[in-house]
Order: C-alpha cells, then structure tokens, then sequence
C-alpha cells in the first residue's frame, strides 16, 4: 500500500490562489479528513491530485508523480473519487455501472462483445452496498441515498488504493448516514483515504488523522483531539463551527 | 457559464427517461428480421423498377442514418458533417467508375470537355484500380474522421463546439469542390455513368443488382451497430454521453471511446455515398455540403435517435416524403420540413420510435 | 509593400462583416448558450427591412439610416418572440435547440421565397458609400467598407456600454454566471433572457443592413453566413466580448492573406484547418473563464 505525499502545492483561477502551497503526507492506511470553511480549497486540492486542474508542486502517490498527467491516467494509477453530487450513469443500469467501472483495465476485443457473466467483484459489490434486488434497475431511478452507494460500489470494483471522497454523507438522513460510514469501514480496509466533509459527527467516529485547510493553507494537522484543540481552528470555526466541533 | 454548452445532450427528465435504454435490443431482433424479409421478399416484388430504385437511394440515406443513430443516439456525437463521409465514399467510387467508363489508360470525358487538363492528375490515377478505390471508399472517411476526431476529441472539444466543428468541414468541402471545376466537375459533380464493374447501368435487370446490394449492406451495417451497442463498448458510450468526467476518472479516456463511434459512422456514411452512385448515377457538392448533412440528422431525429431501426425508419420515411411532396408542392415541403424538425426535436425527442411507449403509458395512466 | 497594406484592409473590412454578424451570436450564443441557427435568418430580416423600406423612401442615405434601428427591432422582435416560443422550453438541451432553430431557419427562408421571391434582390446604396478613397494610386479604401467597420466598432462599443454599465448588462451578467443566485437575488431570469436574446437578435438585423452594402441579398444569405459567424464565437471563447473581436478581425486578415496567394474555395479549407489547429492550442476559444467545479 502506497501514501499520499504532496509538496508546496499551489492552483489559481485567474489571479486567485485557491491552494497556497500545500504540504501534506497521508500515511498509507490512514483514513484523513480535510475540513475547513468554504471556500478553503479542499475540493480544489482534490481536483489537483486527480488532475482535473492545473497545479504546481509536486503529488506522489507511492513514488510516482501524478502532477501534470491526464485524469483517466491517474485513474489507473491507483486514485479513485467520488463528487459533492453522487455521478452516476443514470440512463444504464445498476449492474452496467458497476461493469463499467470494473473494466478500466480491458482489452479493446473484450469490450467489443457482450458480457457473458458477471464479474465475481460485481456481485459481491451488489451485496456490499445492498442493490441486488434493484440489480437492472436503471441508476436514475435509484434514491439519493443508493446513488452514492452505488458510487461507493463502484469504488469498490474499480479496486484503487488511494481513495478521494468529497462529502459522501452530505444531504442524506440520519439512517442513510449510518449505513454509508459502514459501508465506508468496507471500502477503507486495505486502503489509503482522503475524505472531504463538513459532518463533524461523522468526522469524530470515523477519522483516523485531521487536516484543517484555511484560504488555501494548511491550517493545523494531527488527531480528531488535538486538532480540537487547537486555538487556531477554533477562531476559524468562530461563529459557526465551535458549537459543532 | 461553460457548463451549459460543454454538456453532452443532457439527461431528459425522469418521466422520459427510459425510452433510451429500454427493452429496445429485444424488439430489435424482431424488428431486424421483419426489416430483412421486407427488404428481400416484399418490397422486390411489390415495386416497379422505377420505384425499387427509388428505394435503393432512400437506403443509402438509411445507411448513413444508422452511423448517426451510433454517434449521436449512443454518443452524444451530433455530427452535422455526415455530408463530408458521404461524398468522400461517393466521389471515391465515381471516379473510378469515370476511369473504368473511360478505358485504359484515357481520361474521364468531363475533363477532356472542360479541357483544362492535359493529363489526369495524379491524385485520380490511383482510383482506377478498384483493388485501391473499393476500400478506399469506406477507408478515407474513415481516416478523415480519425483525423479530425483524434484533434478534437482529445482536446475535449465537444457538445455545440463539436458540431459546429463538423458542419464547417462540410461547409468547406462543398465549396472546395465546387472551386475545382476541372477536376472534380464542379457543381455538376461526377455523373453520366455508364457501367459498373463491367455492368450495364442502364440495364434494369443490373438496377436491381444494385438494389439489392444497398439492402444487403444496409442489413449488414444493421448488424454491426446492433453488436457495438449491445456489446461493453455500447454501455461505454452511453456512459460517455450522459458523464464523460466520471468517465474519464473510472480510468478510460473518453476521446478514444468517441473515436471509435465517430470513425464507425464515417465508414458507414462512406460506404452510403459509394453505393448510392452507381444507385442514383451521380454524386455532387449539392449533396454533401451543410443542407443535406443536417438532412440526414432530420430522418434520425425523426424516427428516434437512440434506436436500432429508428434512423432507418425516419430516414426513409423522410426522404419518400420529400420525393412525393416537393416535386408538386415545394414549398409546402420545405414549411413542413422545418415544422417536422421543430415539432419533433422539441416535443418528440425519442422520435417515432417513442410514440408506441407513450401511447401504452398513457393506456396505463388512464387504466 | 502596398500590396499587402491594401490585402490588410479587406481583411479587416471582411472582418469587420465577420464582426458584425458575430456580435449578436457572442451574446446569445457566448453568454446565454443558446445555439441559435435562425441568427441568419434574422440577419436576411435586416436586409429586406432595407428593401421594404427602400420601396416608401426613395432616398438611398435615409432609407439605410432609418433602417438601422427598424432592422434592429424587426430582428429583435423575431428573436424574442422565437426566445418566447421555443428556446426558453429548450435550455437544458443545448443541441436539440440546434437543431430545432435550423428547422425555424428553413422556414423562414420558404417564406421569405413566398413573400419576395426565390431570386436574390438588390438594394441602392446611398452615393456618399459608392464612391472610394484614394490613399495612394495602389491604396484605394472604398466607402462602403469604411462605413461597415464604422458601424462594427459603434456596435462593440455600444454593446461593452450596455453591458458594462447599465443595470441591465449587470442583470445580464449576473444571469450568466448564476442563473439561480441571480434568480433568488430577485432577478427576473426568464425576462433578462427575453432582452438578451432581444440584443443579440438586433444586432442580427443591423448587420443584415450592413450586407446590403456589399452585394446582393436573397432567401440563402443567412445560411452563407452563419457557419463563420458561430466559428468566430467558438475560437473566441464563450462570453467574452473581446475574444470574438479579436478573433474576426484575425480570421478575417487570414482569408484575405490566403485568398491573395491562392482562391477562394482553397481559401475556406485552410481556414478550417487553422482554426482546427487553433483549437487544439486553445480548446476553449481565445479567453475562458476558469472555475473550480467540473461543470
């Protein structure tokens, strides 16, 4: 298993620096959250890592460099993630998205004929996240809730080591939040992940290690505890995040 | 502010939702074997041989139909330079047909009449092989659209870009042909055909010779899109069209996905415009240039783009209205022309295909 | 050296009418994303404007002159009404709203054929636009393209006013950049769609008078001339003024150039294939906005 390893990582728009020379080390197996205010460039360093913008620095993942390389490429290499909004293909069905992004690694022939039988990580992933019985239903007419399991399913078939994850519990019930941090204990065994999420409840039962951006810096980093404490957090959350954290 | 035009042809509400993936692969068995008895049995025997052409013709529009329905329904590719593959295949065959009608070693008569020429060019010399110029009629579109498609496609041009793209190629061309009066026949393209492959065009019995080739090739093109959209490639494409991001972070590239679909269609639209020469007896920039290429995406958007057999339906059935209305009522054909496409497109945009499920899920709603 | 000095003003003054017929697509296709294949349609409305309007006033000068702001409304008013009836059902899905304006374009040529004929017609230019300027014996400017490039800088100028600094360009600006921030900011959405498409329309019709300048107008001039018009849009980069500017003036420089060694018919391939190969440098068009999300 690999780490995450990003050095004075810096992305603008326009003149605006959204990630203002980042460090970070993600230890491989750790589970790290990023929080922050909005705003404070945690999405933008996702999209960074993932190569969806375009950012100096450097970003190694293992010892390979995953700056300046295309998305689908880095893909492969090993860096799944999720969106704020569950994506999922919604005119094919349950079964045909998780196909798909079981196959990354298939032959252009085997692509070009039918699938005969479904793929083993297929079927134990329809278990894991509980959508046999809506197997060939299309992924459109799922619920909020099973859109982002499906997601997580995917995560699962395509099998990568380092996992991004922005805000998986974001508007979902209480229950559908439960069911996804265990889902999430699946997902995280074996793996590095790096999760987005404003739900500090959900942050203190599921986080190994904290790092707190703020305008595009790296505010303060350790455990759930010490981050807690950290005067400098606690002036940002002011107003708002104190009473939650 | 982007996001409005980069989006590929967006998801339809949920209540219209399923008419593009359906049980459709089902039906379409059925549907491919009554197409094939029709086209074989029925239509040989009920048809004068004024009328069995007229349907030969109509065919190759259905041919270059179901690369769209690929490209577009599938895809999200609304390719709007059909024109281009079309008359690239046509031209390709017309000029070895111009060098076989001349003999050995002469040149083709309209050159010798506008007399601009003293030898054949030398980019006409090779056509006169049909070892070179039968593939290359399905080849060279098929390299055009590699081309440009591997252009833009990598560079993720796509949505409104991509087919403002395309319809300027077609633009270009037409006029670039018209512009090489001496070599290409200009306006007037390449017509007055005599044989083909040694036939007698004039001779009825080779007309339907010719019928039924465009019937066999159309069913054989049937068959290959059936197999690319039912096979993990069709899945793929859909997948593109509706998210090519999530796509693109699952590990494929999308550009190539695309290719794939784009180069298809190119080779079927070639191998429309090579058979439709010998067909209809002739090929010219007034048919392949802006008008006739966004034609064809009409009989498509007609008869359902996300279907097997929709394009085919709507083309043909576009294409024998214009035949019987716009010779005795032009302008009443160009005003429903428009009104079709703005009627189906905005209210109808499964097309005719659609219209049995909407009308059993009213019969429902009402039950 | 002459030579290409006078190849420099047809180009500019080819892209002055690239310019022109633009203008309005930059709005409504850069900044509201609609992709409207009638535009040409709009700007044949502005040119029979001319010639209606030449057949009550006999004076060339005055005809034009009043016909500017009567193109202007006629096209606008066929635009909002166009807006009204189908674009608005349709902004979700942005290439089917191609394809249905295209069946709207091929009415409205069917009726212009019905009401003024099939063949093209001419309008009388006014004597002050027939005449030329001469630089030097090889440099001669002619009026009629001194008027044209005139009338495409008031126009950018205008529009940059519009939008710039009045209440209206910041309604149309913040629509654009946020459609449902703008919306619950107590915007009237759907009524700044109706202005903007009312603009962009306009502008049509106005650069439909400009080309009764330069030749013969009929049923097809809209189709001869859109292709260009959404090209310069798309290598300029969506809504940004400027970029489509920039870009008309460069495309039409590069047709001249190319016409002068080679033809026409030669000339609109290489075209293509330059703007082709631009795309690939700059796949987003000459300015682009960056944001963070994927869109």
């Amino acid at each position: 298993m690999d780490g995450l390893k990003v050095r004075d990582l810096h992305v603008s728009f326009d003149g605006f620096q959204a990630v203002d020379g980042v460090d970070l080390d993600v230890a491989p197996g750790d589970i790290r959250f990023l929080i922050g205010p909005n705003g404070a460039g945690k999405t933008t360093l996702v999209d960074a890592v993932t190569g969806l913008v375009k950012a100096t620095g450097s970003v190694h993942f293992g010892d390979k460099e995953l700056l300046g390389r295309p998305v689908h490429q880095i893909a492969r290499m090993g860096v799944g993630r999720t969106f704020q909004t569950a994506t999922v293909f919604e005119e094919l069905t349950v079964l045909q998205n998780l196909d798909i992004a079981a196959g990354a690694a298939r032959r252009p022939w085997t692509l070009l004929r039918r699938r005969k039988a479904i793929p083993a990580v297929v079927t134990d992933a329809l278990e894991t996240i509980n959508l046999t019985t809506q197997r060939d239903q299309l992924a459109g007419t799922l619920a909020h809730g099973q859109k982002q399991w499906l997601e997580i399913g995917m995560l699962l078939v395509q099998d990568v080591p380092l996992l991004l994850l922005d805000e998986p519990v974001a508007g979902m019930s209480h229950d559908e939040r439960d069911a996804t941090g265990a889902l999430l204990g699946v997902v995280s065994r074996d793996r590095t992940v790096v999760v987005i999420e404003h739900d500090m409840d959900f942050m203190r039962s599921f986080a190994r290690t904290v790092t707190v951006l703020h305008a595009g810096k790296v505010l303060s980093e350790g455990s759930v505890a010490q981050v807690q404490a950290d005067p400098r957090v606690q002036e940002v959350y002011l107003g708002q995040g104190t009473r939650d954290a | 502010m982007t996001s409005t035009v980069e989006r590929p042809v967006s998801a339809p509400p949920a209540a219209s939702r399923r008419r593009f993936v359906s049980k459709a692969p089902l039906r379409a068995g059925a549907g491919l074997a009554a197409a094939a008895v029709l086209l074989f049995a029925v239509a040989p025997v009920a048809l004068s041989d004024f009328r069995l052409s007229l349907l030969a013709k109509y065919l190759c529009f259905a041919m270059v139909a179901v690369g769209i329905g690929l490209a577009w329904g599938r895809g999200g590719l609304l390719t709007l330079g059909q024109g281009v593959f079309f008359g690239l295949g046509g031209y390709a065959m017309a000029m070895h047909m111009k060098l076989a009608d001349a003999g050995p070693g002469q040149m083709p008569d309209f050159m010798l009449l506008y007399g601009q020429l003293d030898a054949l060019p030398w980019w006409w010399a090779p056509f006169r092989s049909p070892y070179f110029a039968l593939p290359a009629t399905v080849l060279l579109p098929m390299l055009v659209a590699f081309l440009l498609g591997s252009l833009v496609f990598r560079r993720r041009v796509r949505g409104a870009y991509f087919a403002i793209l395309s319809q300027a190629l077609a633009a270009a061309l037409a006029i670039f042909l018209i512009g090489q009066q001496g070599t290409t026949g200009g306006t007037n393209g390449l017509t007055d055909f005599q044989g083909f492959f040694g036939y007698d065009l004039d001779d009825p019995v080779n007309q339907r010779m010719v019928y039924f080739i465009v019937a066999g090739s159309l069913l054989a093109l049937l068959l290959i899109a059936r197999q690319l959209i039912k096979s993990r490639y069709g899945e793929l494409l859909v997948a593109v069209r509706d998210s090519e991001e999530r796509v693109r972070f699952l590990g494929y590239n999308p550009a190539n996905v695309k290719l794939v679909a784009y180069v298809v269609a190119a080779g079927m639209a070639g191998l429309a415009g090579a058979l439709f020469v010998p067909a209809v007896g002739i090929i010219n920039p007034a048919l392949i240039g802006i008008v006739p290429s966004i034609e064809f995406v009409i009989g498509v958007a007609v008869g359902g783009r996300a279907t097997l057999l929709g394009p085919v339906i709507g083309a043909v059935a576009v294409a024998w209205a214009r035949t019987t209305l716009s010779e005795e009522f032009p302008a009443a054909w160009t005003y429903l022309q428009g009104l079709l496409f703005v009627l189906v497109v905005a209210f109808l945009p499964g097309g005719l295909a659609s219209v049995y499920r909407l009308l059993k899920e009213r019969r429902h709603g009402r039950a | 050296m002459t030579v290409i000095v006078s190849q420099l003003f047809t180009g500019v003054s080819i892209g002055a009418v690239l310019l022109l017929i633009a203008l309005g697509l930059s709005l409504t296709f850069g900044q509201m994303g609609v992709i409207n294949m009638a535009h040409g349609e709009f700007i044949m409305a502005g040119a029979y404007t001319v010639y209606v309007l030449q057949k009550v006033i006999t004076g060339a000068g005055w005809s034009l002159l009043i016909a500017l702001p009567i193109a202007f409304a006629v096209a606008g008013a066929m635009g909002v009404l166009l807006e009204f009836l189908l674009i608005r059902r349709l902004y979700a899905r942005p290439l089917d709203t191609l394809l249905v304006t295209w069946g709207v374009s091929l009415i409205l040529q069917q009726a212009a054929r019905d009401i003024f004929g099939a063949p093209n017609v001419q309008t009388r230019a006014p004597d002050a636009l027939t005449g030329n300027i001469r630089i030097t014996d090889d440099l001669v400017l002619s009026n009629n393209r001194l008027f044209i490039l005139a009338l495409a800088a008031l126009a950018v100028v205008a529009l940059t006013v519009v939008l710039r600094f009045t209440s209206l360009g910041r309604r149309i600006r913040a629509v654009v950049q946020n459609r449902d921030l703008a919306a619950v900011s107590g915007i009237p959405t759907g009524r700044v769609d109706r202005l903007t498409f009312f603009i962009g329309s306009g502008l049509a019709g106005v650069a439909g008078v400009a080309l009764t300048l330069l030749g013969p107008i009929g049923p097809t001039m809209g189709t001869n001339v859109i292709i260009d018009a959404f090209l310069v849009v798309v290598a300029g980069g969506i809504g940004h003024l400027k970029g489509s500017v920039i870009v008309a003036f460069a495309l039409g420089t590069l047709q001249s150039l190319i016409e002068y060694s080679t033809t026409v018919s030669v000339a609109k391939v290489l075209v293509f294939v330059a703007i082709v190969a631009f795309l690939q440098w700059r796949p987003q068009g000459l300015f682009t906005l960056r944001t963070r999300s994927m869109a």
